[in-house]
């Protein structure tokens, strides 16, 4: 398919692997965090850790909205499902994950709630209009590229007047994430560069990571989600590094400009604003890091319309989510990793979630080859 | 969550509100609410039924144009 095939194909990627090899410093290690788990995910299935030199570690960070929701935000949503008897729409990957007492919206749903999954806002639109006569709830989660089509279901309820509509935002921000890891982080994390976020960029644009870069010294490359875009990117990290450089540089040119989609971020800007802190699984609460729906729409508002109960998340006893959402644990380092914790029966959010690190890891993870087996050309530099 | 597809735009509705998109031999019904100006023919990035940008076909061959050369930029034997 096109702007797919192209962006996976092995020849370039021997090129791109060469020149990695030829260009990195054997003196020292190169620790690369890819912020999303889009990123994590496309490492693992195309082996790119085994196309780059040993010395370049990626390591996985916060960026899967399902795994840093916290536990109590599940627990509010089966709470309007049953309590509220509210048709609670929701996008697939949030079904499975456990909260309170290991409850998840699918069991939620086998216990009689209605639980529907959608792919888009528009089908929780159509849901409302079609049940005239009962609440319908969006369980509204997901970063910067995710929001817009909140705003905009919001707006389309308010033109129509739709009375049955709201939705439960738990809307969150990058940026505010990734100072959050580099403000917090003791030296463990020690982190060189990142891979900075695809299709939040493609809303946001890039301008939003250059005080981070500037900040904290630290290069920012906006890859995009293909294999030969983490590989390029990742060679452009290891140039500014060796250069001493931390700029933003943009990798994927093709969708992501320094502005971004003035349009989808003035519809969000409308309909939402600023926490003043939101709870973050692995981060804990973090200043200014989610959105919230602005009064004038306090009608769509499910936080203003429904009393829900606040509780406090507790993770499964000996889940290590917050360290590997935090990139200080590595998934197989947990104690609970593929034995009981697995996808068929997942204890933590990173196992759930397809972008998740342990799905990631539990799902592609091989025995890395020998230097001499590899298909990529052996390093000349010393 | 923000994974997101290219998909070529086939058809525009008369309201210019939604577009039939192509996604190989997939044919889906999208938003353009969140996008200005599209023509029949453009790709575009598709997130939950949503038209979230254009893709630029000149970058993204100065991009395919770029991996081809990073072998050779490193002065390597690419």
């Amino acid at each position: 398919m096109k702007y797919i095939d192209d962006f996976r194909r092995a020849d370039l990627a021997r090129r791109i692997a060469t020149a990695l090899a030829d260009e990195v410093d054997r003196r020292r290690d190169y620790r690369l965090m890819e912020f999303c788990g889009g990123h994590t995910h496309a490492i693992f299935r195309y082996g790119v850790q085994d196309l780059v030199p040993d010395n370049i570690r990626f390591v996985h960070g916060p960026g899967c909205p399902v795994c840093v929701l916290p536990a109590a935000r599940i627990d509010a949503a089966i709470h309007l499902a049953l309590q509220h008897d509210v048709i609670l729409c929701t996008y697939a990957d949030l079904m499975r994950v456990p909260a309170d007492r290991r409850m998840s919206l699918q069991q939620a749903r086998a216990a009689g709630a209605d639980v529907r999954m959608v792919y888009s806002t528009r089908d929780a639109l159509m849901i409302a209009r079609d049940n005239p006569g009962r609440e319908t709830v969006f369980f509204a989660i997901g970063f910067e590229t995710t929001t817009p089509p909140t705003a905009v279901a919001i707006k389309q309820a308010q033109a129509e007047q739709l009375q049955n509509f709201s939705v439960f935002c738990n809307h969150v921000l990058t940026p505010a994430a990734m100072r959050c890891l580099l403000e917090t982080s003791d030296d463990s994390l020690s982190l060189d560069g990142f891979l900075g976020p695809s299709h939040v960029s493609t809303v946001i644009g890039w301008q939003p990571y250059a005080a981070i870069a500037e900040t904290y010294r630290r290069p920012i490359v906006i890859a995009g989600f293909e294999p030969l875009d983490i590989m390029q990117s990742t060679l452009m990290l290891v140039r500014q590094i060796n250069a001493g450089r931390h700029d933003v540089e943009n990798e994927y040119t093709r969708v992501v400009s320094r502005a971004g989609n003035t349009k989808a971020q003035q519809l969000v800007n409308d309909v939402m604003m600023l926490r003043e802190s939101f709870e973050w699984r692995g981060l804990g609460a973090v200043p200014a890091s989610a959105l919230r729906l602005r009064p004038a729409y306090a009608a769509f508002d499910a936080e203003q319309r429904f009393e829900l109960p606040v509780t406090r998340s507790r993770e499964v006893s000996g889940c290590e989510c917050p360290s590997i959402l935090r990139g200080i644990m590595a998934p197989p380092e947990c104690k609970l990793f593929g034995t009981a914790c697995t996808p068929d029966n997942p204890l933590g959010s990173c196992m759930v979630s397809s972008e998740g690190a342990c799905a990631a890891y539990w799902s592609y993870r091989r025995p890395r080859q020998s230097v001499s087996d590899r298909d990529v050309p052996a390093a000349t530099a010393g | 969550m923000c994974l997101a597809i290219p998909a070529r735009v086939d058809d525009i509705a008369a309201d210019g509100e939604t577009a039939t998109v192509a996604v190989g031999d997939v044919s889906k019904t999208i938003s353009l609410a969140l996008v200005d100006d599209i023509r029949v023919g453009d790709y575009v990035l598709v997130h939950v039924g949503y038209a979230l940008n254009v893709i630029s076909p000149d970058e993204a061959e100065k991009t395919l144009a770029l991996f081809a050369e990073a072998g050779r930029v490193g002065g390597g034997n690419g």
